[in-house]
C-alpha cells in the first residue's frame, strides 16, 4: 500500500450473480478508496450495486451463485482471495456494518443486551457480565435512554430510530476502523433519521472511524459525505469531494439526481425526474450504460454512447465521471440548465 | 407471561364446553333409536322402553345434556328404585355392545395409541428434522435433492399401504418378527417392541418425509433474513450463526405443527393400528362405529378432541416461551 492513510482500497470489484435468467452483472470494475475517519458516499437508486458492492468488500457474499473478482485492500490486506476464516476475524471488530431495517436486522428472540455481548465475545475472550457491561456503556453512549430497564428488552419493544441506534451500537462496540452503514436512515422518520446523522458524526469524531454510507438521499450525502461516488447499472459514474458533486457535476445522471430533488427557493410545479427505469443487470446496454435515459446523448457525435462505455475520465484533481460529451459541452447544458452552482 | 395463559386457558375452556355441546348432539343426530340399539335381536319393545327410562333417554335434551356433563365430572346413577346402577366419574356411559363401561375402554386404550404416537413422533421429529437440516445446509447440493427426492417418495406413500406392505414382507414372507400380538411393555417389553417397532416406522415415514421438507423450507427461509446477515456482519462463525442465530428461528413454526400432529394421533391412529391389531382408540373408534356402539363412538369423539385442544394450549404456551413477540399480545 502506497498510503498508509487509507484504510481501504478497492481495485476493480466485479460481482456477477448466475441465476435462471442468465448472469446479472450487479457491481462492474468499481474502484475507490476511503481515507481513515473520512466519508464516502455512495449514491444510485435501487439496483445500482451499491449495496451488493459493500456486501462484497465485507465477504458477506456466501451464495453459492456469487462470483467476486477484483481487489479489496482493508488496511493494506487483500481480502477476496484470503481466507474467508481471516476475513470473518476482522468483521464485527475492524470493519462493521449496519443495516437499512433496524427491525429485520435485529435478532427478535434475543435481549438488545444479549445481541450486543454476544459482539463483544466473538472477538474478546471476557466473561458474559463483563460483555453486558460494556453493552450498557455504549448503548448510553448512543443515546439509549434507561439503560438497565432496555438492556433486557426485545428489538420489537423498541421504537425504530432507538433500534437503529442500538445497531450502531452494536456495530460500533469493538471499535472498528471502517463502518459500512447502508442506508442507515431510509426506513426512519425524517425527524429521527436527523437524530441519527448526528449521532453517526459525532461517533465518527469520537472513534475516528472511517464510513462508507451508502444511500439514494442527497441530504444525507450533504449532511455527513467528504466525498461521493455515483454508480449506476453497477458502475461507477462519477467520483469526487462532496462540493464538487453539488457544484460541479459532470455527468448527466448525476445531474438528473440533482435536479430531481425539490428546493425550497424556487417554486415549482413538478419535480424533474429522471425519465426511464434503471437498466436491468441482466443484460447491460452496450455503450453507456445511462445513454438509454440520457436526454444529451444526440449531441454527442457518432452514436458514441450507444457504442461505446466511456472511460472514467479525470475533470479536475479527484473528481472523475464518465461522460462522451465535450467539456464545453457539459459545461453550457450546467449553464443552461442551471445545474449545479456554477462557478 | 401470566395473563397470556389465563386468556388461553379460558379460551380452551370455552371450546371444550362447545366441543361436548357438537359431540353430544352428534349422539342425537344419528338417525336411529339410542334405545333400539342397547338391546340385540332379542328385543321387545318393552325392553326398548325400559332403557330408554333407565338410560335418560325420555328426558328432554337439555336435561340430557346436563346429566351426561355431570356423570363425566361426579358421576351418575342410571335407573331408579331398585334396579339403579352407579357409574363413578368420569361416567362416559356403558357400551351398547357389551355392557362394559366405556370409561374402561377408553383407559385401556389410551395407552396403546399413546404408545403409538410418541414412539413414532419422536422418530419422525429425529429423522424429519434433522434430514431437513441436513439439505438446508446443503441447499441445491446432491444431499438437498437426494433427501428432498426420498422425502417425496415418503410423503406420496399412504400408511395404508406401507404398513401393508412391511405387514406382508417382514412379516408373512421374510418372518424377520412375529406376528403383532399387543403386549404391555411393563409384562412383556420384547413382545412390545417387536409389535410396536412396524407401526411406529409406518407412522414415521409418511411425517417424516413431510417433517424434512417443512424443516428445510423453514431454514431456508430463516437464514435469508436480515438478522442472519447481521449475524455474520458481527463475525459470528457459520456454525455459530447456523445453530444459535437461524435453528431456534427456523424451528419456532415447527413447535405448532408438530404438537397438532402428535394430538391428532394420540385421538387414535386409525389406520395403522387397524392394520397391526393394535388395541387403540382408532381402533376402539372403527369398532364402535360399525356397531352403532354410541356412547363409545362419543367418547372416542370427545377424547381425541380433547387432546387435540389441549395441546393446542400447550404449543401456544411453548410459542410464547420461544418467541418473545408472541407473549405481549
Amino acid at each position: 500500500m502506497t498510503n498508509s492513510n487509507v484504510i481501504l482500497e478497492v481495485k476493480n470489484l466485479n460481482v456477477e450473480f448466475t441465476t435462471d435468467d442468465g448472469i446479472v452483472h450487479a457491481v462492474n470494475n468499481v474502484s475507490y478508496t476511503v481515507e481513515r475517519g473520512k466519508t464516502l458516499a455512495i449514491v444510485g437508486e435501487s439496483g445500482s450495486g451499491k449495496s451488493v458492492s459493500s456486501l462484497a468488500v465485507m465477504g458477506l457474499l456466501t451464495g453459492a451463485n456469487s462470483k467476486i473478482t477484483g481487489e479489496v485492500f482493508f488496511n493494506g490486506k487483500e481480502l477476496i482471495a484470503a481466507d474467508p476464516e481471516e476475513v470473518r476475524k476482522l468483521r464485527g471488530d475492524e470493519m462493521a456494518m449496519i443495516f437499512q431495517d433496524p427491525l429485520s436486522a435485529l435478532h427478535p428472540y434475543y435481549t438488545i443486551g444479549d445481541q450486543l455481548a454476544e459482539a463483544v465475545r466473538v472477538h474478546h475472550d471476557i466473561p458474559e457480565a463483563q460483555a453486558l457491561a460494556r453493552a450498557a456503556e455504549m448503548l448510553t453512549k448512543v443515546g439509549i435512554p434507561d439503560v438497565e430497564q432496555r438492556i433486557d428488552e426485545y428489538p420489537h419493544q423498541l421504537s425504530g430510530g432507538m433500534r437503529q441506534r442500538v445497531m450502531i451500537a452494536m456495530a460500533l462496540i469493538n471499535g472498528p476502523e471502517l463502518l459500512i452503514a447502508d442506508e442507515p436512515t431510509t426506513a426512519l422518520d425524517v425527524t429521527v433519521q436527523a437524530q441519527i446523522l448526528d449521532l453517526l458524526r459525532e461517533l465518527q469524531k469520537e472513534f475516528g472511524t472511517a464510513i462508507v454510507l451508502i444511500t439514494h438521499d442527497l441530504g444525507v450525502v450533504a449532511d455527513l459525505a467528504d466525498e461521493v461516488l455515483v454508480m449506476y447499472g453497477g458502475s461507477a459514474v462519477e467520483h469526487a469531494p462532496v462540493r464538487e458533486i453539488f457544484y460541479s457535476p459532470q455527468m448527466p445522471y448525476t445531474w438528473g439526481l440533482l435536479a430531481s430533488i425539490p428546493q425550497i427557493s424556487e417554486k415549482k410545479e413538478q419535480l424533474d425526474p429522471i425519465p426511464g427505469s434503471p437498466p436491468s443487470l441482466l443484460n447491460l446496454p452496450k455503450g453507456c450504460v445511462f445513454a438509454p435515459r440520457c436526454t444529451f446523448k444526440d449531441q454527442v457525435a457518432d452514436h458514441a454512447c450507444a457504442d461505446s462505455f466511456p472511460e472514467l475520465l479525470v475533470v479536475s484533481p479527484n473528481h472523475e465521471a464518465r461522460c462522451h460529451l465535450t467539456e464545453a459541452q457539459r459545461n453550457t447544458i450546467r449553464a443552461e440548465r442551471k445545474i449545479g452552482k456554477v462557478n | 407471561m401470566f395473563p397470556y395463559i389465563v386468556r388461553r386457558v379460558i379460551i380452551m375452556i370455552f371450546m371444550l364446553t362447545l366441543l361436548s355441546i357438537v359431540t353430544f348432539l352428534l349422539f342425537n343426530a344419528v338417525p336411529t333409536d339410542p334405545a333400539r340399539l342397547t338391546c340385540g335381536k332379542t328385543c321387545t319393545p318393552e325392553i326398548v322402553a325400559a332403557n330408554r327410562i333407565r338410560l335418560g333417554l325420555d328426558q328432554p335434551l337439555l336435561t340430557q345434556y346436563i346429566d351426561w356433563i355431570r356423570g363425566i365430572f361426579v358421576g351418575r346413577t342410571y335407573g331408579s328404585g331398585s334396579a339403579t346402577f352407579d357409574c363413578s366419574a368420569p361416567c362416559l356411559g356403558y357400551s351398547f355392545r357389551n355392557g362394559e363401561e366405556v370409561t374402561v375402554l377408553i383407559l385401556d386404550a389410551i395407552p396403546v395409541t399413546m404408545y403409538l404416537a410418541i414412539g413414532a413422533f419422536l422418530l419422525w421429529m429425529l429423522v424429519g428434522i434433522s434430514s431437513g437440516i441436513i439439505a438446508a445446509k446443503h441447499h441445491g447440493k446432491w444431499q438437498d435433492r437426494a433427501i428432498m427426492g426420498v422425502s417425496l417418495i415418503g410423503y406420496s406413500l399412504p400408511v395404508f399401504f406401507v404398513g401393508l406392505l412391511f405387514l406382508v414382507f417382514v412379516i408373512v414372507r421374510w418372518n424377520l418378527l412375529p406376528y403383532p400380538d399387543y403386549a404391555s411393555p411393563f409384562e412383556d417389553p420384547v413382545a412390545f417392541f417387536q409389535t410396536m417397532l412396524l407401526p411406529w416406522v409406518t407412522l414415521a415415514i409418511l411425517y417424516a418425509a413431510y417433517y424434512a421438507r417443512l424443516t428445510r423450507s423453514q431454514m431456508l427461509e430463516t437464514m435469508g433474513e436480515d438478522y442472519i446477515r447481521t449475524a455474520r456482519a458481527k463475525g459470528l462463525a457459520e456454525r455459530v450463526v447456523f445453530r444459535k442465530h437461524a435453528l431456534r428461528a427456523g424451528l419456532t413454526p415447527i413447535v405448532t405443527s408438530a404438537g397438532l400432529d402428535l394430538a391428532g394421533l394420540l385421538g387414535g391412529a386409525v389406520i395403522t393400528e387397524y392394520i397391526f391389531s393394535l388395541p387403540g382408540l382408532g381402533r376402539l373408534a372403527i369398532g364402535a362405529v360399525t356397531e352403532y356402539d354410541l356412547p363409545t363412538i362419543t367418547a372416542t369423539v370427545l377424547v381425541a378432541a380433547v387432546f387435540v385442544i389441549v395441546a393446542n394450549l400447550v404449543v401456544d404456551i411453548l410459542y410464547a416461551a420461544i418467541d418473545p413477540r408472541v407473549r405481549l399480545t
